[in-house]
């Protein structure tokens, strides 16, 4: 149901830094809104993501509401090996969502 | 004479009530975050350590149409090896309801410190980006923008 992006360079050259772009439909929903009937929304949002490299973390990020939804955040990383680049979204409510994306390192 | 200017002055008096009235309900305080709660919010991340102001770049528009999704990169001065490198950075506002945005946690293996996401903002305000450098020390940058069409009003889901 959730839906990630992610945009990882196939190839690159050991010790070259990559740009990593991500995105994923996700309603962010700050628990600040209510709805027709008056009655509060509750807070919905991706409050981690992280980002492992070879089952190293390279990044992490602790989201607050004041992310926009459909959170889209890019950083980069030290392509030192080839291997797999794991994402990972973590919600209030249900599970975190996991995408993986394949690098070749030269 | 008399007669004639004193109905207006009371008039004006009328007036200058009403408009007292009709500003009165801005004056009461709101639950949104303050430029106190983010110095508070800044302070529990920081300690007693000093902020210095450079190293951090903190681009966002400075005239905001929508502030459901603005567009924030934050970028720190840094060679990113594992002796000298950002470990976190932390970005801060003082108009939404939380003083907080993001932190993000990095390490050398990220290469470069940079940062894009977007975020939203509840109405003109400075945001205020720190970085926490491996040596222990602390840097920011701040930037101001006007929201002309702000995020968390609209109600219907």
């Amino acid at each position: 149901m959730t839906q990630a992006l992610v945009n990882v360079p196939a190839k690159a050259k050991r010790g070259e830094v990559i740009e990593i772009k991500t995105l994923i439909s996700h309603p962010m929903e700050t628990g600040y809104r209510h709805d027709t009937n008056g009655a509060p929304i509750p807070r919905d949002i991706i409050h981690t993501f992280v980002a492992r490299y070879n089952g190293e973390e390279v990044f992490r990020a602790d989201l607050h509401p004041a992310i926009a939804a459909n959170p889209f955040i890019t950083f980069f990383t030290v392509a030192a090996e080839s291997g797999v680049i794991e994402l990972a979204w973590t919600p209030d409510h249900g599970d975190t969502v996991t995408q993986k994306a394949n690098i070749t390192v030269e | 004479m008399i007669r004639e200017t004193d109905p207006s002055t009371t008039r004006r008096r009328f007036l200058a009530v009403a408009g007292g009235l009709a500003l009165a309900p801005i004056l009461v305080p709101s639950a949104r975050a303050t430029p106190a709660t983010m110095a508070a919010a800044i302070r529990e991340v920081v300690g007693e350590a000093e902020v210095r102001e450079g190293k951090v770049t903190l681009e966002l528009p400075p005239l905001v149409e929508n502030g459901n999704a603005v567009p924030m990169t934050v970028a720190v001065e840094s060679p990113m090896t594992a002796a000298e490198h950002v470990k976190r950075i932390h970005v801060f506002n003082e108009k939404n309801p939380q003083p907080y945005i993001a932190t993000f946690h990095l390490g050398p293996r990220a290469g470069k410190a940079k940062i894009s996401t977007r975020v939203r903002l509840a109405d003109s305000q400075t945001v205020v980006a720190i970085a926490e450098l491996s040596d222990g020390s602390f840097w920011s940058a701040s930037a101001d923008m006007i929201v002309t069409l702000a995020a968390c009003i609209e109600e219907t889901p």
